[in-house]
Formats: C-alpha cells, sequence, structure tokens
C-alpha cells in the first residue's frame, strides 16, 4: 500500500502574479486510483499540465517512480520525454483525437516510439529488411485488444471524429494505454457522458486498475464516478490541498463541503452535522 | 393569386439582383473598358468608349437576370452538373479508379514512342512539377507545414549538380543522390529555426528562406557566377554512353542506329518518369509506416502527439528533410536538362506554381496532386496561343475549382492501414489541413 508511483512536493505554479498552484504537494499510490478534486477554477488542470510536463513548474519537485525503482524527476524533463520514458500518459478535457486518421490509427500513432525502432527509423522498413510488418501485427493486436476492451472494435476502420461524444471519450482512454503507461492521467473522463456511459467508464478504469495493473490519477467532477471508483482523493481549492484522503473521509470533511457550497466552514460544519 | 405574387417577387428579387451586378459591372467597366488612354501629342490623351461600357453593363444585367429566372430555379446556387463532376472526380481512388494509376504509368512508358517531340518537351516538363508537387506534398499535405519557400531546396540541388558537375566533372549519376542529400540538409537548417512557428509566421519565414537563397545564388559571383548563371552542365549519360551526334562512347554508335536528338529527349523524359516514381514510391512507403502516421497526426493535433511521446521536432525536420530532398532531385534533374541555370528560374513564383499544385489537387493525396500538375503546366501551355490572357484564364480556373472543391480535386484521405476488409476512404471534412 505504501508503494508510491507519484509523488509531488511543494509545487507552485505562478503565472505572472497570479498563483495558480500553491505549495501543494501529494502522493499517488500504485494500483490505485487517486482523484484530484476541486471546485471550478482550483487549479486542478493546471496540477496536470506540470505532471506531463504542458508547463514548467515554477517551483517543486515531482518524482515518478517505476515498478523496477527506476526514478524520473518529471519537473525536469520535456512533455514528449515524460510519456516516452517516465510513461506517464493522458487524456485530454477537451478531447484532442486525430480527427482525421482512423480509430486503428489513432490507436498505432499511440506505438510510435517501439513501430519507429522496429521500423530501423523507417530507413530499414522502406527496403524492406528488419521484419517491420510482423512488429506491426502485434501493434495492431495491442490496438485490438484495446478496441476490444472499449467496445469500439467495430469502429476500427472510422474516422476517430466520425465517432460520438462517449465513444471519442474512451478511444482517448484507449489510445493512451496503447503507449503502455504504467501512470494514467486522465483530465474529466466522464464530462458530457450520461449515467449509462458514466458507468461503463467506471467499469473500464476499475479493469485498468485490477486486471492492468496500472495506476490511475483522475480530475473529475462527477461525484459518482470520484467516489464510486477512487481509493483516495485529493481535494485542492485555489491551488492549495485543503483535504486528503479515502472517500468516506472525503464526503464528511467540513473543508471540503465547504468549498463545494461556497460557505464559511462552520456553516458547513453545522450543515454536516 | 399566390402564385402569381411568388412569382412577382421572384421577378423583383432577380431583377433587384441584376441591377446589384450592373452597378458593379459599371464600377469596373467604367475604368477598365469606358476609358483609354492613347499617346498622343505631349502626353497621353483619354480616349471614350461608351459603347463598351454600355455592352458590359447591359451584358452583366441581362446575363444575372437570366441566370436568375432560368438557370437557377429554386435557389440553388451551384447547378447539379458540377456535383456529379466533382463528385466522380473524389470517387477517383476507389473503384474503377484503382486501375486508373497502373494505366497512367503504363501509358506514361509508353508515350515516347507515339509522341511528337513537342509532347515529350511538355511530358518532362509536367512531369517535373509532378516530382514537385509531390516531394512538397510531403510537407504541406501530409505534415500540415506551410512552405512557400520549396523552391530554395530546388535550387540547392540544381546548383550542387551544375557546380560539382562543371568544376569537380562528377557524373549526373553521383551528383543525383548527394544533390538530394544536399538539398535535405538545407531542409533541415530551414527547420531548425522555424520549429517553434506556425501558421502564418511559418509561411512568412519559408518564403524568406527561398528568398534568402536565390539572392545568395544572384550575388555570391565567384562561385555561382550570379545572375550570368552557369552553363555548359554536362548531359546525362546512358551507363557511360553519351547523346552526342559525334565523339566516342557514344549511344547510336553502341547501338548501331543512326543519331537522332530525340534519343536524348526520350531519355531525359525516362529519367524524370523514374525520379517522380520513385518518389511515389518513397513517400507513399512512408505514409505507411510509423514517421509518415506521425506527420499526418502531427497535422491533426501536435498537443496530442507530444502526449503520446512522439518527439514533434524531430518528425518535423524529417518531413522538412525528405520534402527538400525531391525538391534537391527535382534540382538536378532541371539542370541537367536545361544544361544552363540562373537566379533567374528560383523566384517566388515557382514556390507558388507548386504550392498551387498541391493545394489544388488536394492536399495529401498524390493522383490530385498529379492531375492539377497536368492541368496547370498542360494547361500553360495549351494556352499558350492565348498570350496575355493566359494568366487571366488561369486565375479563373483556380478560382472555379476552389469554390467547387475547396479541399482540392481528391480531397479524401486513404487510411494507413485496415482492420476489417473494407477499404473505405476518410471524407475531407473530417481531415484537418494542420496549423503551419
Amino acid at each position: 500500500m505504501s508503494d508510491i508511483i507519484l509523488q509531488v512536493d511543494h509545487m507552485t505554479m505562478r503565472f505572472g502574479g497570479l498563483v495558480a498552484i500553491d505549495d501543494l504537494s501529494f502522493a499517488a499510490r500504485r494500483k490505485e486510483i487517486t482523484a484530484l478534486i476541486g471546485p471550478n477554477g482550483a487549479g486542478k488542470t493546471t496540477v496536470f499540465n506540470c505532471i506531463t510536463g504542458f508547463y514548467k513548474p515554477t517551483e517543486g519537485m515531482l518524482t515518478m517512480t517505476h515498478a523496477d525503482g527506476e526514478t524520473f524527476l518529471l519537473e525536469r524533463m520535456d512533455d514528449f520525454r515524460i510519456a516516452r520514458d517516465a510513461k506517464v500518459a493522458r487524456t485530454f478535457q477537451n478531447i484532442r483525437l486525430f480527427g482525421g486518421m482512423t480509430v486503428l490509427e489513432n490507436l498505432l500513432v499511440a506505438q510510435h516510439n517501439p513501430l519507429m525502432l522496429a521500423s530501423k527509423y523507417s530507413i530499414g522498413a522502406i527496403l524492406g529488411i528488419g521484419g517491420y510488418r510482423r512488429h506491426e501485427n502485434k501493434a495492431v493486436e495491442l490496438a485490438r485488444h484495446w478496441l476490444d476492451k472499449t467496445g469500439l472494435i467495430a469502429r476500427a476502420d472510422d474516422p476517430a471524429a466520425d465517432l460520438p461524444y462517449g465513444d471519442q471519450r474512451r478511444l482517448e482512454i484507449a489510445r493512451a494505454m496503447c503507449t503502455r503507461p504504467e501512470l494514467l492521467c486522465l483530465d474529466e473522463p466522464a464530462a458530457g457522458l450520461n449515467p449509462k456511459e458514466s458507468d461503463d467508464l467506471n467499469k473500464l478504469l476499475m479493469s485498468i486498475r485490477d486486471e492492468e495493473g496500472l495506476s490511475i490519477l483522475l480530475i473529475e467532477h462527477d461525484m459518482s464516478v470520484v467516489m464510486g471508483i477512487s481509493d483516495h482523493i485529493v481535494v485542492i481549492d485555489y491551488g492549495k490541498k485543503i483535504s486528503d484522503g479515502d472517500p468516506a473521509f472525503i464526503r464528511s470533511d467540513p473543508k471540503v463541503i465547504a468549498a463545494y457550497l461556497g460557505v464559511d466552514e462552520d456553516e458547513a460544519g453545522e450543515l454536516a452535522s | 393569386m399566390t402564385g402569381t405574387n411568388a412569382k412577382k417577387g421572384r421577378f423583383a428579387a432577380a431583377l433587384k439582383e441584376a441591377a446589384m451586378a450592373a452597378l458593379l459591372a459599371a464600377v469596373l467597366a467604367s475604368f477598365l473598358l469606358g476609358v483609354r488612354t492613347i499617346p498622343a501629342e505631349g502626353g497621353l490623351s483619354f480616349y471614350y468608349r461608351p459603347m463598351w461600357f454600355a455592352v458590359a453593363v447591359a451584358g452583366v444585367f441581362f446575363g444575372r437576370l437570366f441566370l436568375r429566372l432560368i438557370w437557377w430555379r429554386g435557389d440553388r446556387t451551384t447547378p447539379k452538373l458540377y456535383d456529379k463532376f466533382t463528385s466522380s472526380l473524389g470517387g477517383i481512388t476507389e473503384g474503377w479508379g484503382k486501375y486508373l494509376g497502373p494505366v497512367v504509368i503504363i501509358g506514361a512508358f509508353l508515350l515516347p514512342f507515339v509522341a511528337s517531340r513537342y509532347v515529350i518537351d511538355t511530358s518532362i516538363l509536367i512531369l517535373t512539377y509532378i516530382l514537385l508537387g509531390w516531394g512538397l506534398n510531403v510537407v504541406v499535405g501530409l505534415a500540415g507545414l506551410l512552405d512557400l519557400g520549396y523552391v530554395a531546396f530546388y535550387a540547392v540541388g540544381a546548383y550542387a549538380y551544375a557546380l560539382l558537375g562543371t568544376h569537380f566533372g562528377l557524373s549526373f549519376w553521383v551528383v543525383l543522390p548527394l544533390a538530394g542529400i544536399l538539398a535535405a540538409t538545407w531542409g533541415m537548417i530551414l527547420g531548425f529555426p522555424v520549429l517553434r512557428l506556425r501558421g502564418d509566421y511559418l509561411a512568412i519565414v519559408t518564403l524568406a528562406f527561398g528568398e534568402i537563397i536565390r539572392i545568395i545564388l544572384l550575388n555570391w559571383y565567384k562561385v555561382t557566377n550570379g545572375p550570368d548563371g552557369i552553363s555548359g552542365i554536362p548531359r546525362p549519360t546512358f551507363f557511360g554512353l553519351q547523346f552526342k551526334r559525334f565523339g566516342e562512347h557514344t549511344f547510336h554508335q553502341f547501338f548501331g542506329i543512326p543519331y537522332s536528338p530525340m534519343h536524348r529527349l526520350i531519355f531525359m523524359f525516362y529519367i524524370i518518369l523514374l525520379l517522380a516514381l520513385l518518389t511515389s514510391y518513397v513517400t507513399n512507403r512512408l505514409r505507411r509506416l510509423p514517421v509518415g502516421r506521425a506527420w499526418e497526426a502531427m497535422r491533426e493535433d501536435e498537443i496530442a502527439c507530444r502526449a503520446l511521446g512522439i518527439n514533434t521536432t524531430n518528425t518535423k525536420l524529417t518531413a522538412f528533410a525528405i520534402g527538400a530532398f525531391f525538391g534537391g532531385l527535382g534540382g538536378s534533374f532541371f539542370a541537367t536538362r536545361q544544361g544552363f541555370i540562373s537566379p533567374e528560374s528560383f523566384t517566388f513564383i515557382e514556390s507558388a506554381i507548386i504550392l498551387a499544385i498541391v493545394v489544388l489537387g488536394g492536399m495529401g493525396s498524390q493522383i490530385g496532386v498529379a492531375i492539377a500538375a497536368i492541368v496547370m503546366i498542360g494547361g500553360f501551355e495549351v494556352f499558350r496561343e492565348a498570350a496575355q490572357y493566359r494568366m487571366l484564364i488561369f486565375g479563373l480556373l483556380m478560382v472555379v475549382i476552389m469554390v467547387w472543391k475547396p479541399r482540392g480535386l481528391v480531397s479524401g484521405r486513404m487510411p494507413t492501414i485496415f482492420l476489417g476488409k473494407e477499404r473505405k476512404s476518410v471524407s475531407g471534412d473530417l481531415v484537418k489541413e494542420g496549423e503551419g
């Protein structure tokens, strides 16, 4: 239980005079689902962007530890190296698929780095040496595995932009999984989903945790998702951590209720009791 | 009662529209047609042509009225015929279109046996532009990076062969890959500073790069001979046999056939045909490899690419380098075909023509680019008679194509891999054009 995959220490992010994240520390444990919640504008996506390298945090240390014990200091790495070497995959709040490419192509682009090696940096594959075809078939098998899991197999040859919204969300998760990550970061995966889709999503995320042994860090507004599947919840407001614990603890924490209802802490205490 | 009212309303609307069009025509025609300056003693004097003016305005008025009342019934803005025509072009990669490529290629190989000197000459020119179009297609169509200075790589390739061939006596076949590699190197040199730029900014820097190369060629007199150009560029040899009337090791002597200047022309035709097919093969192959998928993914969404661990810096550089490589091949062919090159041949208009071919053809589509090159360059030749109106006709043609098919002649995108049996292309409306 104490095996920590991602340790965030004293992270601060300033945009000019605006302090988006203020001295935030938390840890995500291996093979657990950690949820990051907070009211709108609390800085959740900024935390994500710092972890995945799209922003460089102003201060702080982010340590990623692989299962084999290798550690990576994420704040020093480029975004694509975080995905490639530190094995942190992410999805986006506003879905970013390759719309003009098919579902299968999306999943193959996600396996770019191993395939690039297999194609001997294209030179081997153009000359027809190095057995690229075999590697590509393997990549297609991995893609097929995730298409099966996400229920998208029938639409594999359709352009990604043609899929309905809920399918696009699942495709983005499948695509992130095809990079073979150790930590999966999901930015509001349930946004815009109907109750059934959001229930399916819960099952998918739990199977990713239990069957694939992955650790998940997610931002979510949908409390049925957060409370239903999270092992551990971190609540932030105005860039500061206000609470940290398991779902039962968070549900009854007056500070959290206060932040969400927009009332004083004392009043919230009264409301809770 | 209501019927006549509606009719009246339609007539009134048509009349109004025709009047507006006539007004616009009047404004334009007043200067362009109504007045003409003629040389007179002590300067210019005006010569008025009221009839021209009146005919133009009346023509527009009645023409518009006629179109509105008879042709454009039921508020249709484009007649059905256009739709049929364009949808048949769009389906060119499917169905019977599958056989089109091989048939055209076989036809091209047989062409020199039947065609006249003029046709072969024009075909060589067209093929050169097809090669360049396919090369630029990698950068613009696949990677989505707008490059307005493609002619720079063409120039690098041409001067590479011209200088190495005239000063060091290197043969065309040795220099050809070298020229490609040199151009690719310059592609990367251009690539580095522009990596962070997108959209308009990228276009401006590539435009400037093209001009820089041309101005260096113009001013570095000691090496490039400046505006005088380089002449006496050696012609390519057929396994060491030269295409000359006299001398040793000549083609006609070796094969024991009478000398004909056509031999060299036909040889040139086959060289450029093979170079173009090489370009087509390599880019088609690359598109199905991880690097090609990464180019297209980068065009669709660069941020998502980075989130998947793709080094977009390297990916962009490879796109620039591969595109430039083929530009270099085209350039050194151009040098050996002309026998003489000067910076005059590498002006911005060349870049513009190549880009126009790619855009008209449909970004990312090889067949589309080939058709566009034939239409554009072949059209230039066909309308040579029309002299001064040639450019006008071309402008019109381009506008028409862009109105019909805003995404080019062949706008669909063929996926690079299929899980199922059915092969269908992705509609052009879904494919992004890239921000750069």
